[in-house]
């Protein structure tokens, strides 16, 4: 219980500087927290703001979904080969560092306007880091797992299937979370620019109307889910590397 | 190691000349993709031209302004937490969540704030890019070995001395690793606000060029942008890794 104090503490403190800031700024321009979670409320009782909410999922769990699969194999083919591992990893973390919205445009222009473009910007967003840490665990998977495929003489398939895997699972929960977080970012960040639904479109729009309780009220909304999501992620993490550090 | 960055480089030239026959062949439409060569024509003509001089000083000087806030921020907020107890316990949880949450949809907020122009895109690209620095700047000095914590107090260094000659010295490879996510993350924070809600700058530019249709334009920018990103960040990682590796000889020793 202790060790809940100070984060509740920074919480609190945190809350109150919004407070402060909403009254240096004037109350027509940064709203105050109790204000801005009524005014959520309020939207969360509309329809249009569900709306807007199953749009960004759809084509988050789309980004999601392809992402952890596509970065999932990319990155076991990449972590057993390991030459070609060597040789493409530099050009994915040049990848990871681009600022991938001056691409978004080749991708409306290939997928065009839609729910294709924005799950292929997530995906953009979502894909790298999956690949990178489900090769480095690879690479680092210790020799004695790769000896009892050898000995138990499973086939290379198997070997992955039952042996790799399984060792690796901690890893990718740890890519998982860092994709949720991103895919949902290259989703919202593809509405802003690109879309007449979603939240990042109900974000960009109340940006042009210059109404900041909105913005903060999706911001507040999207802030809620992701760290909760990110909270789940590693507590699954934590456990399932508790549990093989066990066995 | 050489041969390998080669070999990179080879794959990545592979992948353009591809490109350049699938566009020279009509495989891939003109409307959609202009062929590499055409890409680096339109390059040389706005670098010649200097139209986009301009976007493109502006946009840097606040990458570079964002990243330095960041660091020094971020450094100061690191030693901060890792001196206290409290605010490692109450900060950390926050600081594992921290890239989850969607940052830059609180731009406009800073626009509010800040009032049009740099400093909002400023702010969020310090927003996005200071918390890898904290979280650099806690684990060095967490890493700090042991041994060399005893030599300052057997040596009786006072805390200032303790903090030049050994904390410093010994959690600068982390530091460095920090600053170059701090610059990768400040280019992206940048360009994005840019892109998103701004007069001025590159990511303006090709924001307002894609509008426009004028995709020669566009991909001219967009392939400086992915040079410069490219180039700095593969320097700031070679010397990254030549930190590192000292760092591991060190160890050894």
């Amino acid at each position: 219980m202790r060790k809940a104090v100070p984060p509740f503490v920074i919480a609190v403190v945190s809350l109150i500087a919004w407070q402060i800031l909403h009254a240096m700024a004037g109350s027509n321009t940064i709203s105050a927290p109790l204000q801005t979670i009524a005014f959520l409320t309020d939207i969360m009782a509309t329809t249009r703001f569900w709306l807007d909410v199953s749009e960004t999922g759809q084509a988050f769990l789309w980004a999601l979904l392809i992402s952890m699969a596509l970065g999932t194999s990319l990155g076991v083919a990449l972590g057993l080969s390991r030459g070609t591992g060597e040789v493409i990893e530099p050009i994915l973390v040049t990848f990871y560092a681009l600022p991938k919205v001056t691409l978004y445009p080749l991708v409306l222009l290939v997928f065009g306007l839609g729910l294709s473009a924005k799950v292929a910007f997530g995906v953009m967003h979502g894909l790298v880091p999956i690949t990178l840490l489900t090769r480095g665990a690879i690479t680092q998977l210790k020799p004695v797992y790769w000896r009892t495929a050898q000995v138990l003489r499973l086939n290379r398939r198997d070997a992955i299937r039952l042996v790799v895997l399984p060792a690796i699972v901690p890893e990718l929960i740890a890519g998982i979370r860092i994709s949720v977080s991103l895919s949902l970012l290259g989703v919202l960040i593809g509405e802003m620019f690109a879309s007449k639904r979603g939240l990042g479109f109900a974000a960009v729009n109340a940006m042009g109307r210059g109404d900041i309780r909105m913005i903060l009220a999706i911001g507040l909304f999207l802030s809620v889910f992701a760290i909760t999501a990110n909270a789940a992620l590693l507590a699954l993490e934590a456990g399932v590397r508790h549990r093989t550090a066990a066995r | 190691m050489r041969h390998r960055g080669l070999a990179s480089l080879a794959v990545v030239a592979a992948g353009i000349a591809a490109l350049q026959v699938a566009c020279e062949t009509g495989a891939i439409k003109r409307t959609i993709l202009i062929a590499p060569s055409d890409m680096a024509a339109s390059l040389w003509d706005i670098l010649q031209s200097g139209t986009f001089n301009h976007a493109i000083a502006l946009t840097l000087g606040e990458v570079a302004i964002a990243a330095v806030i960041a660091i020094v921020l971020g450094f100061s907020l690191g030693v901060l937490i890792h001196a206290s107890e409290f605010l490692r316990r109450g900060i950390e949880p926050y600081l594992v969540s921290y890239y989850a949450v969607p940052t830059i949809i609180f731009y406009p907020v800073f626009i509010v704030l800040l009032g049009v122009g740099s400093a909002p895109i400023i702010a969020i690209a310090v927003l996005l890019a200071s918390v890898a620095m904290i979280t650099a700047t806690v684990t060095g000095l967490d890493r700090v070995p042991r041994a060399l914590t005893r030599t300052a107090r057997v040596l009786r260094l006072s805390p200032l001395q303790r903090a030049l000659l050994i904390q410093l010295p010994a959690a600068a490879p982390y530091l460095f690793t920090g600053a170059r996510l701090v610059v990768a993350y400040a280019f992206i924070g940048v360009i994005a606000s840019e892109f998103i809600l701004s007069a001025d700058g590159m990511g303006y530019a090709i924001a307002y060029a894609y509008n426009n249709f004028d995709n020669r334009t566009m991909y001219g920018l967009m392939l400086l942008i992915i040079i410069v990103v490219a180039v700095v960040n593969t320097s700031l990682d070679l010397l990254d890794r030549r930190l590192q590796s000292r760092l591991q000889s060190g160890r050894g020793r």
